[in-house]
């Protein structure tokens, strides 16, 4: 980024808001997305946008202003990360690379849907892998590797159960036991809400 | 090979390949063997963590994942090579992150620590395909051509992660109009096709199949159509996850979207290595080509023996 650029980022500018969520958008860098002109390039750019409702231009400028909407939208799990609007922005912005950190904030706000949720909390944190081919349930992928003359587990963490206690105390050591936990108990309430509004309506 | 060892890589597997699609990692063993490259296993590796779906929970677990998957080859001092466009992502950028940035380093470092691993950073992730154009060259795979196809043609399929972003891959800034990949299939004589949108996303990335398949499916709705309409035999891809967005996403696009399509789409998949490894003299079994098992609901869900019969004759 040139220095002209880097200025403008860290001038002062009048924040429409100073809530919290504002400030991790800052801590997460997003404020680079100050260097923003609004051209378009990103949304222009965007397959996913060409069929769905994500503008991605529009996604950051809601970041950008502290509008915390934008983390309960479902837009900001539309993007397929394909880079286009990141290689393509003139401002040099890393566009894709806030979207993901702009799904880490959600995430640790409880935004996270429950196919996501799943897969983090039972799938990867299980077996250390995000598609297993382990346990009776995969039987036939493991006969399918057979038919190709591979062994049925792959020597992944899939032959090695140390190497999977090794990957769940590097994921409590980083926090992220103790982000699924806390999402599974924002989940459970959210469900118990519902079935509580459900009776009401009744 | 007259050097010992010439070419020595840890092969890093991830998930969709070893677990669904077991005929990519087979094709992608028989043609480095055949080549002359040694395959060492990366024990107890896991997944990357996949980029669109882990990395977007929480970037800190994807890093230090990363980079445990990373210890693994450098205690054998060996590169990493990957077959998937996704693990490439993860373990390149996982891998500059690092590099780069002494406080992430340090960090990781400080977690690997507990299990007693250390990040270094004395190895390379590379991408089987890097290290076929690159490591070993065209005129190199060139040699071991012995059947070229006459009559073939192929929509080559890049996949997003292998080129972008572009400031983290090795193909010097390249990511609008890239063609190592068509160069590659073309030394088999077979002719990569111009197609519309050739460059864009299968749609399988960025945990968007996981969580909204109809989007998935019509990012590849469009894909396909544009490969029909330029007329391809075939699909080749470089990545297990878009080669199972392709496979199984037209089963999909066929159920979901079959008032917009006409005709079902029914555009046999191929690896790269097992194209390749066929126009090598591969034995077709040794690439995952020739199905030897009564499974039902298991890959590829779109048949290939159409392109078998095309090029049987071709390889004569």
């Amino acid at each position: 980024m040139n220095e002209n650029v880097e200025k403008y980022i860290k001038r002062n500018v009048y924040k429409s808001t100073s809530s919290r969520i504002a400030q991790k958008f800052v801590d997460a860098g997003l404020e680079k997305l100050r260097a923003c002109i609004n051209c378009g390039t990103c949304t222009g750019s965007c397959p996913s946008g060409r069929r769905t409702a994500i503008r991605t231009r529009s996604v950051l400028r809601r970041a950008l202003t502290g509008d915390e909407s934008v983390l309960e939208d479902i837009d900001i799990w539309l993007c397929s990360t394909c880079y286009n609007c990141y290689e393509r922005c003139p401002r040099d912005i890393p566009v894709t690379d806030m979207i993901i950190k702009l799904r880490n904030i959600a995430v640790e706000e409880g935004n996270i849907l429950d196919a996501h949720f799943g897969l983090a909390n039972k799938i990867f944190y299980e077996t250390g892998h995000g598609v297993p081919a382990n346990g009776e349930a995969n039987k036939k992928w493991q006969d399918l590797r057979e038919s190709y003359g591979l062994p049925p587990l792959p020597p992944t963490v899939h032959v090695h159960p140390e190497a999977v206690k090794e990957c769940q105390e590097l994921m409590k050591s980083v926090g992220f036991r103790d982000l699924l936990d806390k999402i599974e108990k924002i989940k459970e309430k959210e469900k118990a809400e519902a079935e509580k509004n459900k009776e009401e309506e009744k | 090979m007259s050097e010992e060892n010439k070419w020595k890589y840890g092969f890093f597997l991830g998930c969709v390949a070893p677990n669904r699609y077991p005929m990519i990692e087979s094709s992608i063993r028989a043609v480095f063997d055949h080549l002359g490259a040694e395959i060492l296993e990366l024990e107890g590796a896991s997944c990357c963590p996949a980029p669109g779906v882990f990395r977007a929970f929480h970037i800190p677990t994807w890093l230090v994942i990363a980079a445990r998957n990373i210890t693994i080859a450098e205690e054998l001092g060996v590169d990493i090579i990957t077959g998937c466009n996704g693990c490439y992502g993860t373990l390149r950028d996982a891998w500059i992150e690092l590099e780069h940035e002494p406080e992430l380093k340090k960090m990781v470092n400080k977690h690997l620590a507990k299990v007693g691993r250390e990040f270094k950073g004395l190895i390379e992730p590379k991408h089987i395909v890097q290290a076929l154009y690159q490591d070993m060259g065209l005129d190199y795979l060139r040699g071991f051509v012995k059947h070229k196809f006459k009559d073939l043609k192929v929509a080559v399929h890049y996949g997003c992660h292998i080129i972008k972003p572009s400031d983290k891959r090795p193909w010097g800034g390249e990511c609008e109009d890239p063609t190592f990949l068509d160069e590659i299939v073309e030394i088999t004589g077979a002719k990569s096709i111009d197609y519309k949108d050739k460059l864009m996303c299968c749609g399988a990335g960025g945990a968007v199949r996981t969580a909204v398949k109809e989007v998935s499916a019509d990012f590849s709705r469009e894909k396909l159509e544009n490969m029909r309409d330029a007329g391809a035999d075939i699909i080749v891809d470089c990545c297990p996850f878009c080669h199972l967005q392709l496979d199984l996403g037209q089963m999909e696009a066929n159920n979901i979207y079959k008032d917009m399509i006409g005709e079902p789409y029914k555009i046999p998949v191929v690896y790269l290595t097992q194209l390749l490894g066929l126009s090598f003299g591969i034995d077709p079994n040794l690439l995952g080509l020739i199905k030897n098992h009564d499974l039902k609901g298991v890959t590829p869900f779109i048949p290939i023996e159409s392109f078998l019969e095309k090029v049987k004759s071709q390889l004569t």
